[in-house]
């Protein structure tokens, strides 16, 4: 997967990062785009939930719901950086689309409030929002986004979805009149259907929901259209997917569903990165002789036997484990023989600064082959000789 | 309830707390919530569906069955407990007004999912309770108060009607003593901080809180002097190298570098946890460490953890499980 040529080329404008949870595409993002900027790009990047260090190093400390540009010494090109208030951003639709007093009556609305601020859904809705005024905005020429923290990646492309069904109101206004002229021909199975709805959830919040719909009204085409808009700005040419992933069984079972639907949706793959990987320094000494060799060190004893037989007793460990994820990765590659992949050591701590976001950049965007072990980026074991 | 930031491995906690529940002779349920059939995988067994089934035979007859709640499922449930509607709700799934119902309130699935859990908790059998304890691999540290507040909140946007009523019984249990919260993180940035941010929220919440599990923690091998020297990146080869020549190895000084290159890494990895370990420790709750377990996760390795949770459930006393 070549990613310098990805993020040099200027046909391409937007970079979605996804993937299951806790695989790091909050810093896959920062460091694309940290790359892009020093490949001359104006480069945005949208994160959702960065940790409280890392958002620091991107000055992210005001929560205005803007981006700001962060200071990159010497890049040809500028990095803005922004982490996304979902309430905020639900909000401003609101103002944008509605008269004051509907604006004010909608923000006051109970169940708008919970809606806004709690239900799960409305983060990736909001993601995606954001992502359609800032392409729209043509202020950058580049816009990376990190995707919410979702129990599955494919919520990104689901709950707007989900979310504008619901807003477009046509299955409440049924519930709520069906006896209103023009709904004849509500099935009865329909008014029943109705009935319990107001049974288990009770007549207040149904009277809540139908108040802030009824608000809504105006608007109802406004969201609709700019959520398909935005969906369908994920399926043009110049918008890419790079799916992020760590060497674990349910995050790499995340990505292959998410390989899986953007196929299906005919959205474009740029590839898997393969983040926290644990290459070792040399593969000639594999992990049982390593461990015969600790043993056969500390036998002899001395003063260094202690040291020596704990270096191999680290490389035993480290070997054991990069075969576990090489085994990983093989399994996802016969699986998805066509998408590329690129490996990231993990950093020995977290990445919170430029510097470790440059480290992480050069993983993801240097030359293959080039690695201080020699190890190809797109394996975590040197290949197999013959 | 197990939670923990995503890729923490809750669910393996979670199932592991199980087993050291179920020892000497316990019943324990194991509930899935987020439809991801990890907990099958986990016991290898085939996808659970929408009932109590046994997974697991822990230490002194103790049984572990596993359910994986379907939210569907779970509302027919619940239409046919409060209003004798199971047949109408059939008919109301075929017309996908079920999935609208939830679409709309999506905080229907948190009430339906932890009114299942209450219900499980208070089951009573020939006047003894079914389950001595109820394990639920619950969501994320970002949703969990969400999760476990959301029933309040619906009884407060449902200020009438039944739903108010069963609302008000689950936050009861939820908020009791029997409940405890146990939090799962890695000794990493984000893991960590969501762990105090899960504390502070449900604290505020007046949800109890349990025991913080950190989990896949590495086992130091290195001497101590050593250590300090390999953090600074100051152990090259050169001190490797007599202790190697005990043994007969391919690669000569180019493999001593690569070792020294290696445990540079670890002790710096080592460092960076062992400063997390503090912040851990700062939040001033029970703590346990689960070893990084080499190899693939199976039944074996969940004994090995269930035995440490077992441990610490007889030192710290937060179980959750009244005794």
């Amino acid at each position: 997967m070549d990613l310098d040529a990805l993020i040099a080329d200027r046909e391409t404008r937007i970079v979605v990062c996804c993937g299951a949870g806790g695989v790091g595409k909050t810093t896959t993002s920062a460091a694309l785009a940290l790359a892009a900027a020093e490949a001359g790009r104006t480069v945005v990047v949208l994160t959702i939930d960065p940790a409280r260090r890392l958002a620091q190093s991107l000055g992210l400390v005001e929560l205005d719901n803007e981006p700001r540009r962060v200071d990159v010494p010497g890049a040809p090109g500028e990095l803005h950086a922004m982490m996304l208030d979902m309430k905020r951003t639900f909000d401003d639709v609101v103002t944008a689309h509605s008269t004051p007093e509907r604006a004010q009556q909608i923000l006051e609305n109970p169940f708008y409030q919970a809606l806004s601020s709690s239900f799960s859904g409305t983060q990736e809705y909001m993601a995606m929002e954001k992502l359609g005024q800032l392409r729209a905005s043509e202020q950058w020429d580049l816009i990376i986004v990190d995707t919410p923290p979702s129990r599955s990646a494919l919520d990104f492309l689901d709950a707007p979805n989900r979310m504008s069904r619901f807003l477009d109101g046509t299955m409440i206004r049924l519930l709520m009149a069906p006896s209103r002229t023009g709904f004849k021909f509500a099935s009865a199975g329909f008014l029943l259907f109705s009935r319990i709805v107001s049974k288990i959830l009770g007549g207040q919040l149904l009277r809540d929901i139908s108040a802030f719909v009824a608000a809504l009204d105006t608007m109802f085409g406004g969201f609709r259209e700019r959520a398909t808009a935005t969906y369908e700005l994920l399926r043009r040419p110049g918008t890419w997917f790079v799916v992020v992933a760590s060497p674990e069984p349910d995050a790499l079972r995340e990505a292959s569903y998410f390989v899986d639907r953007l196929s299906a949706e005919q959205m474009p793959l740029a590839g898997l990165v393969l983040n926290r990987t644990h290459p070792p320094a040399t593969t000639v000494l594999s992990a049982t002789r390593a461990q015969g060799a600790a043993e056969e060190v500390a036998e002899a004893g001395g003063d260094d036997a202690a040291l020596a037989a704990a270096a191999l007793q680290v490389h035993a460990d480290r070997m054991q484990q990069a075969a576990r994820e090489q085994h990983l990765a093989d399994r996802f590659t016969s699986a998805h023989p066509e998408v590329a992949m690129r490996t990231v050591p993990a950093a020995a701590g977290d990445v919170h600064d430029l510097d470790g976001l440059r480290v992480m950049a050069e993983a993801l965007t240097g030359p293959d082959g080039d690695t201080p072990t020699g190890t190809p980026r797109t394996r975590v074991l040197s290949a197999r000789r013959g | 309830m197990v939670t923990g930031k995503g890729g923490t491995g809750k669910t393996t906690v979670a199932a592991a707390l199980a087993l050291a529940l179920a020892a000497d002779g316990g019943s324990v349920l194991l509930v899935e919530t987020e439809g991801r059939q990890g907990i099958a995988q986990l016991f290898d067994s085939p996808p659970l569906p929408y009932e109590e089934r046994r997974v697991a035979v822990a230490r002194g007859g103790g049984v572990v069955k596993a359910l994986a709640i379907d939210v569907e499922e779970a509302l027919l449930d619940y239409l046919d407990m409060f209003y004798n509607l199971r047949r109408a709700g059939r008919a109301l799934r075929k017309m996908g007004a079920i999935d609208f119902a939830t679409a709309i309130a999506p905080g229907l699935r948190d009430v339906l999912i932890t009114g299942k859990v209450k219900e499980a908790v208070t089951r009573r059998k020939d006047g003894r309770q079914v389950y001595d304890a109820v394990v639920v691999d619950a969501p994320p540290t970002g949703r969990i108060t969400r999760f476990l507040g959301v029933t309040g909140e619906m009884s407060q946007l449902a200020r009438s009607g039944p739903i108010k009523t069963q609302s008000d019984g689950v936050m009861a249990v939820l908020r009791s003593p029997q409940t405890a919260v146990h939090l799962v993180t890695l000794l990493e940035d984000m893991p960590v901080q969501e762990t105090a941010d899960a504390i502070a929220e449900l604290q505020a919440a007046g949800l109890p809180i349990g025991s913080v599990v950190v989990n896949m923690a590495a086992e130091q091998v290195l001497p101590a002097a050593a250590l300090a020297r390999a953090a600074t990146g100051e152990l090259t080869g050169a001190d490797l190298a007599p202790g190697l020549a005990a043994a007969t190895l391919p690669g000569g000084d180019e493999l001593a570098d690569a070792l020294a290159a290696e445990v540079v890494e670890h002790a710096r990895r080592w460092a960076a946890q062992d400063a997390l370990r503090d912040e851990v420790e700062a939040l001033g709750r029970p703590t346990l460490e689960l070893p990084l377990l080499p190899g693939p996760m199976d039944l074996g390795c969940l004994f090995e953890l269930a035995g440490r949770l077992e441990d610490h459930l007889r030192t710290s006393g937060a179980t959750g499980v009244p005794a």
